[in-house]
């Protein structure tokens, strides 16, 4: 048996029933990892040695708890990768920018300590974007991870690297985070589950920080089942992050859809406004008919509005550059990534910062920088601020009515790398399904519902309430139980 | 309303972004067009609606204000490109005349 075949909760059963050891489990992921990896490229570090100590770690405890009747953590000796934007100690991170070449972090990031607390060994950094900035990797300073169904095309972004490691099979789950869909995008167009929880629900300790009022912390695993383990263990208050929430994290029970109409009583809301002209017919088709399997599971649907949807794009372009803008002011060459030298102080920041950070940090930079300049910030910024309201009063009139929300993930699949290049606004035009459910803060998932004629995955989302993750699990766990699109895999051959 | 060059040297300044003529004037394209875009926000009446100043306004919990351990200094200054004395050196910020 290959383990690398296995989903999580199956190696998390193997590894609890004996005879296959984290350590066995760990050097089938290395394994692949080193078969695959010069073709994909969906780690920027390889942490072998750091993960295969943590593995015999890991038996260790399982062979304790073996001889005990204390119920192990399914997480327990579990291989994850974890997006280069989320610092592990010891382990070298970049966020794909050449201004954080060689740095090293002194910390862990909370979302990563309690999945290592549980038992989990991290086994390398994904690419990603520079500083998350992207939908595709393209903008990685350390070049672009392929998709695993089709090589010439990407896999989204910016946790493109997470998501092709899980969907190649180099680990059963991976950490992404999500500022605008870079979840959600990168898990439809590789095939896998991708959660973005609700805004606060994961705390963004260790998070390079991004768009702070956008950024999320989720997973992507292959199936929902295995998504709801470690969202569950990563969730919750940290008194590190002001805006984690303090709130119950619900246990996921997802045994009860095994009944025959696990939907029963379930109101789905389908909004028009996410079925624009232009898109892909074999993205609009695969969503609508996995809209008609959750009806044959005794869901109700309904369509709903959400009116404003079509500003969420320049909302989101002023509200993450303006953070950004912020937030990447800290990269100046003195405490961390390397000096560019010059006479005086300025001379060093200006060098530092235009050589060392690629176009689109660069362009969100200036982007935002202009959006809060004197004369300009209630034309932009506090407009932005306003309508972002609006959007988020759609949500809240919506879900007056539904339980959630279904649309599509992105209006195409994977498309060829270099599609968009030099020309940053049809990039953005990526994200337009994803970036209203970060501006209102409520909670999504992505998740495989078909294949285009040429092969490539498409991906539904469902939208939900304010920490009601546990619901949108629910429904895509009852989904998975009748269709095996997520069961698909690419690359098998290879291995 | 499209850029001029001369004010994305001015941004650029702001942002503390070194940057040549050829890389000016092809940002002021690119942010023209972003731009131009955004501005349909401007047609949205946003008469009496409060601006979104913070999702999680309704959960924020302040941790208790109690000292408690920190990274040491040596290990923050680890990622330094540039440390004296156990602090952070960087070139002169005034002319030394």
């Amino acid at each position: 048996m290959d383990l690398t075949d296995l989903t999580l909760l199956q190696a998390s059963a193997a590894l609890a029933k004996g005879g296959t050891s984290s350590v066995d489990l760990t050097r089938a992921c290395l394994k692949r990892i080193e078969q695959l990896e010069p073709t994909l490229h969906a780690f920027l570090y390889v942490a072998g040695e750091k993960a295969l100590a943590a593995a015999e770690e890991a038996d260790r405890q399982l062979e304790r708890i073996s001889r005990s009747t204390s119920q192990e953590s399914p997480l327990l000796g579990i291989p994850v990768a974890v997006k280069d934007v989320l610092v592990v100690a010891d382990l070298p991170c970049t966020a794909g920018s050449k201004i954080l070449e060689g740095f090293v972090p002194p910390f862990t990031a909370t979302a990563v300590q309690r999945l290592q607390a549980a038992g989990a060994i991290v086994i390398g950094k994904t690419n990603t974007d520079e500083f998350a900035m992207g939908s595709s990797t393209e903008n990685s300073a350390y070049g672009v991870t392929r998709n695993p169904w089709a090589p010439g095309r990407v896999p989204g972004g910016s946790s493109g690297g997470s998501a092709a490691a899980v969907a190649a099979h180099l680990v059963p789950a991976a950490l992404g985070t999500d500022t605008g869909g870079s979840v959600r995008q990168p898990a439809a167009f590789c095939g896998v589950t991708g959660l973005k929880p609700t805004y606060g629900r994961v705390s963004r300790y260790g998070l390079i920080a991004y768009g702070s009022s956008l950024d999320c912390v989720g997973p992507l695993a292959r199936s929902a089942a295995d998504a709801a383990v470690l969202f569950a263990v990563m969730s919750g208050r940290d008194p590190l992050d002001a805006t984690s929430a303090d709130m119950t994290v619900p246990g996921i029970d997802l045994a009860e859809v095994r009944q025959a109409s696990p939907l029963q009583g379930l109101m789905i809301g389908i909004p028009d406004e996410y079925f624009v002209a232009g898109m892909q017919a074999e993205v609009e088709a695969g969503v609508r008919d996995a809209i008609a399997v959750l009806e044959r599971l005794g869901a109700t649907v309904v369509p709903v509005s959400l009116p404003h949807t079509e500003y969420a794009l320049p909302v989101y372009y002023i509200i993450a550059p303006a953070e950004a803008s912020a937030n990447l002011a800290r990269y100046d060459g003195v405490r961390y990534g390397p000096r560019e030298a010059g006479e005086a102080m300025w001379d060093v920041f200006y060098r530092t910062r235009g050589r060392r950070f690629g176009p689109e940090v660069e362009r969100r930079i200036m982007l935002g920088t202009y959006a809060l300049s004197a004369g300009y910030y209630d034309a932009y910024y506090g407009q932005a601020q306003k309508v972002r309201t609006l959007i988020r009063r759609d949500f809240e009139a919506a879900f007056t009515q539904v339980d959630v929300i279904a649309a599509p993930v992105a209006p195409t699949t994977a498309f060829p790398i270099g599609a968009h290049a030099g020309d940053p606004l049809a990039m953005y035009l990526e994200d337009i399904f994803t970036l209203p459910a970060n501006l209102a803060g409520v909670p999504g998932l992505a998740f495989p519902v078909g294949f285009d004629g040429t092969g490539l995955p498409v991906g539904m989302q469902l939208m939900g309430r304010h920490f009601q993750e546990d619901l949108l699990l629910r429904v895509a766990h009852a989904y998975q139980q009748v269709t095996d699109w997520h069961r698909r895999r690419p690359m098998r051959e290879t291995a | 309303m499209p850029l001029t060059v001369e004010e994305v040297k001015h941004i650029a300044t702001l942002a503390r972004l070194e940057l040549d003529e050829q890389q000016l004037a092809h940002y002021c394209q690119q942010l023209s067009a972003i731009l131009d875009h955004v501005a349909k926000l401007s047609r949205v009446d946003t008469t009496g609606v409060p601006a979104t100043s913070g999702l999680a306004a309704e959960a924020v919990v302040l941790r208790a204000d109690e000292s408690r351990p920190g990274l040491e200094p040596e290990t923050l200054l680890r990622n330094a490109a540039s440390i004296e004395n156990g602090q952070f050196k960087i070139p002169p910020v005034f002319d030394q005349e």
